[in-house]
């Protein structure tokens, strides 16, 4: 019996998104998504690139800690590195629609919204260059929506109407309750795994869409012994992990 | 003395490049977010007649103070924010209660607008805005198709171009060379080459002679053709980041943002201890509250 918290399953639920990558830079947002890009760093996805939050690409130094084993200044990131598609970003999302369309520009009409957040920031560009994650902290019919005020990020019906060259890609959406997929009829949101002691109906309940699902659904994969000794000693022991959850 | 050739100064003062500035201008300015922002010259442009300005920034509390003081008439961003914390409350309010236009570019397609304005290109061609909402808040991008034989359709985005660009140095000499000394060079060089007129504030004005003892060579980022004037200001950047002369101000920073989401009285208050005075009342006024 794992006395894995609900923050560490979420940990490596989201260093799930980047396995297989190889050698691309991974762009968390937010604190989870960091401690996941270097956990997978760390274990499963050692060719990963990730950087120290700054201009730094950073690895795992013997002995703790990261040293820092290149140079990645904004202007690089914006360009080549996007457009090369050499890189896989986890953004949060204020709502996200079944076919992955993303906003976190603002809530309401642009014109004079009810609610300005960041703006579009990199989506638009993320998501037709390179594959793109999202993390969602509190899975509600607030964040999972019919249709979303903005299109910042692309879903994937409005990348199909682009046509080539295709390099659209939504990996996963991770989710205090839930990791979803697009592997829906035409590329829609679907259940592919439900943390310990949450219901498929819980999940149904949060989400303002309609939800394609497994006959039946699996539990998400709790964290190995070395994962959370590594999240619990190594990338977070002040456990600011707990506070993501508003 | 191999020096005999008197070397004309670009040293001016913060008053002259207010002066130097008109009402209805398209700014620009450097940093990102809440990193290495010329403050000390949007505190100065905040404390001046200017109005009506188009301010276009990888947006942080530069835009807010702007927007506060009644300065902006549109913001050209990706985002504003101010990193740890996210949203930029000035932003925030003018935008929610329709004070402020706004054109709203994704980061990489600023970017592309900034080049294309320093290499007097009217646009550069990206994939980054398709199929994004992007284009529906900005009717006036084109799109425009490869001429070869992919044929594939892209976003042609339109110049950045700026009256005047705003940007600050960890180090300058009297020449107009610039030096960042921090990891990022962010985007300052394209801003001043976008612009018609760029000043560039700094930390520090040293001898020419004295820059790579301070930094590598290709840590001096601004050269003589990008013609900027220089303007010492020491802790200029403050309450942004301007390592590795300082780190960002994170207690006065979230000081700011309270006060600013904090309704008109607490920010009358903020504004009236640290905002009404000079430079140097402002930086007296931080000190006291660090003492």
């Amino acid at each position: 019996m794992s006395d894995a918290t609900l923050a560490e399953i979420c940990v490596v639920a989201c260093a799930e998104a980047w396995r297989g990558d190889g050698a691309v830079l991974a762009s968390p947002i937010g604190l989870v998504p960091s401690l996941a890009a270097r956990l997978a760093q760390l274990t499963f996805a050692p060719d990963l690139l990730v950087t120290d939050g700054e201009a730094g690409l950073v690895v795992p130094a013997d002995g703790g800690g990261t040293v820092q084993e290149g140079w990645l200044p904004y202007r690089a990131v914006l360009s080549p590195q996007v457009a090369s598609g050499r890189r896989h970003v986890m953004m949060g999302a204020a709502q996200i629609d079944r076919f992955g369309n993303q906003n976190i520009s603002c809530i309401g009409d642009w014109a004079r919204p009810k609610a300005q957040l960041l703006g579009v920031r990199g989506a638009p560009g993320n998501t037709v260059n390179h594959p793109v994650s999202y993390w969602v902290p509190k899975h509600s019919r607030r964040v999972f929506v019919e249709q979303v005020d903005m299109v910042s990020g692309l879903g994937y019906d409005r990348a199909a109407k682009l046509g080539a060259p295709g390099f659209h890609e939504l990996r996963r959406v991770v989710t205090n309750l839930a990791v979803l997929d697009f592997a829906g009829p035409d590329h829609s949101m679907r259940l592919a795994s439900v943390h310990p002691g949450v219901s498929v109906s819980d999940v149904a309940e949060a989400t303002g869409f309609l939800l394609a699902a497994p006959y039946q659904v699996p539990e998400t994969r709790l964290p190995t012994s070395e994962e959370l000794v590594l999240i619990r000693e190594r990338l977070d022991p002040e456990r600011r992990r707990d506070q993501e959850f508003g | 003395m191999t020096d005999s050739v008197a070397v004309r100064s670009a040293v001016i003062t913060t008053a002259e490049v207010v002066s130097q500035l008109r009402s209805g201008m398209t700014i620009g300015i450097g940093g990102w977010g809440s990193r290495r922002k010329p403050m000390a010259l949007v505190r100065a442009i905040c404390r001046s007649p200017l109005t009506d300005l188009t301010v276009v920034s990888y947006g942080g509390p530069d835009v807010g103070l702007l927007i506060a003081a009644g300065k902006v008439r549109r913001v050209v961003c990706g985002f504003v924010s101010l990193d740890s914390i996210a949203l930029e409350p000035h932003f925030r309010q003018a935008r929610q209660r329709g004070e402020i236009a706004l054109t709203e570019l994704d980061e990489g397609m600023f970017y592309f607008g900034l080049l294309a304005a320093a290499h007097r290109l009217p646009f550069l061609p990206t994939r980054a805005g398709l199929g994004s909402d992007v284009l529906r808040v900005n009717p006036e991008l084109r799109t425009v198709r490869s001429p070869y034989a992919d044929g594939e359709e892209f976003v042609a985005v339109p110049a950045l171009e700026l009256d005047a660009a705003l940007v600050h140095m960890n180090r300058a000499d009297a020449r107009g060379n610039g030096q960042y000394l921090g990891p990022d060079p962010y985007f300052d060089d394209l801003f001043c080459l976008a612009a018609k007129r760029a000043y560039m504030s700094c930390e520090r004005v040293v001898p020419t002679a004295e820059l790579l003892a301070a930094g590598p060579p290709q840590s001096l980022l601004i050269n003589r053709s990008m013609r900027c004037a220089v303007i010492e200001t020491p802790n200029g950047a403050h309450f942004t980041s301007c390592v590795p002369d300082y780190e960002r101000d994170e207690v006065f920073q979230s000081r700011y943002a309270a006060a600013a989401s904090g309704g008109p009285e607490a920010w009358r208050e903020f504004a009236a201890r640290f905002l009404t005075g000079t430079e140097a009342e402002y930086q007296a006024a931080v000190a006291a509250v660090v003492a």
